[in-house]
């Protein structure tokens, strides 16, 4: 199979394991999937099926095959360059998959972008950018606006809500590079928030951000929540995910595991997960068995 | 502000144009030849739409495509006519013809970064500098056959290097003027889409924009510009598209005012470079237009309200003699106030925090200013009161009699003003009110507290203070002056 795709030979080892139960250059083979078949359930938010993503022709995201349940906070954890920007990204559609679909809320994409909220990872941007925080976070009500159609006033109290939901509602007339990177972080929070949407994916949104700061973000993810939103976010804490998330999914260049976080975030998926080279790991596993022996 | 600033220019360039009849100066600043408004017109339009459509490409971090289009379109100009003379001589200096295979090659090498860009890891400045390289060698290359040539019609072609503003004709002045309008519509029209997608692009396309057909269209604008600009400015366009909106960013911290500024400051540089190279024979347009792009660019990087340097500097300096006028009076009010406290009855308590009554006890009132104002202090006490040095204490002296805060009693001695006692009593309770914040809210050691406050109470608002006397109301009546918590 490796030599079909003309990937990278390093790459084999990777294959190999994920795909122990099928022969080689079995994959071309496969039949389509019939159309009465249910790949994408409705329920799910997000749902991803038998997903790989690769940059210049190196996979560096495998199979992932993954249902998001909906109204769930969901935590993506993983090693750096572990592909969680990846996952994000393809599921927006923004990089192309070298083969697998994705649907939102049980459709297309396309069709469904209105429903969908980005916060991007903060260093993804240029903040010397002559906006101020108000305008930044008008731009999530762009698409709404529409074509050709200026921003008018009732835009900008809709985002000015969105500032207030966040606490920067004092920094609106403040030009974003004179914010700080909490509040850079809280803007593009806003901005996403402007959206409106059902589903929420969050690119390290607590990266670099001071206890305050994770505060408020973790609250407004709960006021998501409790008006039945979904969001997935990528974070790298991995004292908080307990705290802070539902559900959990592990990713290193495939997925490890997913679920439930009591289910899922046990010691031995972690080792799986980071190689077993985390110091963390031993401090987040001893935390773990305290919490069986409760 | 530009009008000054074009004066400006007017006024210093004279001395470079010696060589020319003075009349000829006089017919072209008042316009009197139909030809020179017609090339003035169409520099003006040009350098407005270079203006705005450099904006968008400085913001969407394309400056150097625009390099790469502009230096790409020479070997299109050549192979445009080589073809036309080929097929029938004489046709090869249609400047439509020209144009069009300017434009050719400009699109071609835009294609070819995109292609290396996406199919290779190689950098991508290197995959700029690569094509731009390669492309303007073949150019010259192909520029030196032409010369060679045994016709007399290659004649003029050497402007589309240079450029040469002055033999504009009406009919490129309509050319210019279409572009403009087509410009001026589009980016009106796609403003806060092409805002969106230079902040951010993943969240533009996310949205649903068709992200790729706007970098084209953008592209194309470039393209577009730098072709139509070619004959007049040359392959130096690519600075009147880059220099105007790079000097916008020192005036304005807005999308909309800098892409106005930017129209603005490549309106003014075209025109004054145009009349310039038409006012002397010898000067080239394109450098001269550049150049005086580049004046432009200087003056902003000096003078602009939002990023100058002297602008900044300026405020530095207001904020440094603010501080040093407030330290004055807070150190002449604080000698005064131990005078009067050691000459009192009462004296403060131990703990430092009960208030004296007769002295600091309630609302500022005209006995209280009067009181402080009947006091001289020598310039040897303000010495020791503050490590201030003989020259400092001398500076923020003359500035604060300047501003009537201060007067003279003596040779050596000054005393406050009544305005002087009644903005010393702010600065010194503002003061006060900070230190004690951080003695019992942040838990700053009493002798630590005097350092850090100086250098906070300069920035202290109303709504600060406002929050100070509620957090500290139990401890300081309204509106009173507590005793300082350490000693002075
Ligand atoms: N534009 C790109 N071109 C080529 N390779 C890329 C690109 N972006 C990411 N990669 C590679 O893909 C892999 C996954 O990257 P990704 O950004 O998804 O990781 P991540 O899990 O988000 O890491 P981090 O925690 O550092 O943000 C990495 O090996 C990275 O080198
Ligand atoms: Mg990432």
């Amino acid at each position: 199979m490796i030599q079909l795709l003309g990937l990278d030979p390093a790459y084999a080892y990777f294959a190999s394991r994920l795909n122990t139960n099928m022969e080689p250059g079995t994959r071309n083979q496969e039949p389509p999937l019939s159309t009465g078949e249910v790949v994408h359930p409705e329920w799910s938010p997000l749902s991803i099926h038998d997903m790989t993503v690769a940059y210049h022709r190196q996979p560096v995201l495998w199979d992932i095959d993954y249902d998001a349940p909906p109204g769930k906070l969901i935590a993506i954890v993983g090693p750096n360059g572990a592909g969680k920007s990846t996952l994000i990204k393809a599921a927006l559609n923004l990089i192309p998959t070298i083969s697998g679909s994705v649907a939102v809320f049980g459709g297309e994409y396309r069709k469904q972008r209105g429903r969908v909220g980005y916060v991007p990872q903060r260093s993804s941007v240029d903040w010397d950018f002559p906006v101020n925080a108000l305008e930044a976070v008008t731009m999530g009500l762009y698409r709404k606006i529409g074509w050709f159609r200026p921003v008018r006033k009732r835009h900008r109290q809709l985002a000015m809500k969105a500032l207030v939901r966040v606490g920067m509602q004092d920094f609106a007339m403040r030009q974003i590079s004179q914010l700080s990177g909490g509040q850079q972080q809280r803007v593009f929070l806003a901005r996403a928030l402007a959206q409106e949407a059902d589903l929420y994916l969050m690119d390290e949104p607590f990266a670099g951000v001071d206890a305050a700061t994770e505060r408020a973000i973790v609250d407004v993810l709960r006021d998501l929540q409790q008006a039945g939103k979904t969001a997935l976010v990528v974070h790298h804490d991995l004292q908080t995910v307990e705290e802070y998330f539902d559900e959990v999914i592990l990713l290193n260049l495939r997925l490890v595991a997913s679920g439930p976080v009591e289910e899922v975030f046990t010691t031995a998926n972690l080792r799986a997960t980071y190689g077993g080279k985390l110091a963390l790991l031993d401090q987040v596993g001893h935390r773990m068995t305290m919490r069986g022996e409760r | 502000m530009f009008l000054f600033l074009l004066f400006l220019l007017f006024f210093t360039f004279p001395a470079t144009t010696f060589a020319a009849e003075s009349n000829d100066i006089i017919r072209v600043l008042t316009l009197q030849d139909y030809n020179t408004r017609v090339v003035l017109l169409g520099t003006l339009l040009l350098g407005v739409t270079s203006g705005i459509v450099g904006t968008f490409m400085l913001l969407r971090r394309q400056a150097l495509i625009g390099d790469v289009v502009s230096h790409s379109a020479l070997p299109g100009v050549a192979i445009a006519f080589l073809i036309g003379e080929a097929v029938s001589p004489g046709s090869g200096r249609s400047l439509h013809w020209l144009l069009a295979g300017a434009a050719a090659t400009g699109l071609l090498a835009v294609v070819c970064v995109g292609i290396i860009r996406r199919y290779s890891v190689v950098k991508p400045d290197a995959a700029l500098a690569t094509v731009l390289g390669v492309f303007f060698g073949f150019g010259a290359v192909l520029f030196k056959t032409v010369q060679e040539l045994p016709t007399g019609n290659q004649a003029g072609l050497q402007q589309f290097i240079l450029g040469s503003a002055s033999t504009m004709i009406a009919s490129d002045v309509a050319i210019i003027a279409k572009a403009t309008v087509v410009v001026l519509v589009l980016s009106l029209l796609l403003f806060k889409e092409l805002a969106i997608l230079s902040f951010d692009e993943d969240f533009a396309a996310a949205q649903g924009w068709p992200t790729g057909m706007l970098d084209l269209g953008l592209t194309g604008l470039v393209v577009g510009i730098t072709v139509i600009g070619l004959e007049s400015v040359g392959i130096l366009m690519v600075a009147l598209l880059i220099t105007p909106p790079t000097a916008a960013r020192f005036w304005t911290d807005n999308f909309a005012r800098m892409t106005l500024v930017a129209a603005a400051i490549g309106g003014a540089s075209a025109t004054v470079g145009c009349l310039l190279s038409a006012m002397v024979p010898k000067l080239a347009g394109g450098p001269t237009i550049v150049l005086s792009g580049t004046a432009f660019f200087i003056l902003s990087m000096l003078f602009g309200t939002r990023r100058g340097i002297v602008h900044r500097w300026l405020r530095q300096a207001a904020n440094r003699s603010r501080i040093g006028r407030d330290d004055l009076l807070r150190a002449m009010y604080e000698i005064i106030e131990a005078r009067l406290v050691s000459s009192a009855d009462e004296t403060v308590n131990a703990d430092g925090l009960n208030i004296s009554p007769s002295l600091n006890g309630g609302e500022a009132t005209v006995e209280e200013s009067a009181l402080f104002a009947r006091q001289a202090v020598q310039i040897s006490e303000l010495l020791n009161h503050r490590s201030w040095s003989a020259r400092r204490v001398r500076q923020v002296i003359a500035a604060a009699e300047r501003e009537g805060t201060i007067r003279m009693d003596s040779e050596t001695g000054w005393r406050l003003t009544s305005s002087g006692a009644t903005t010393a009593r702010r600065a010194v309770r503002n003061h006060r009110l900070w230190e004690l914040y951080l003695i019992s809210h942040a838990e700053i050691a009493p002798s630590h507290v005097d350092r850090d406050a100086d250098d906070i109470e300069h920035v202290l608002g109303t709504e600060v203070i406002e929050q100070l006397e509620q957090l500290l109301a139990s401890r300081v009546p309204p509106a009173a002056v507590p005793p300082s918590p350490h000693p002075l």
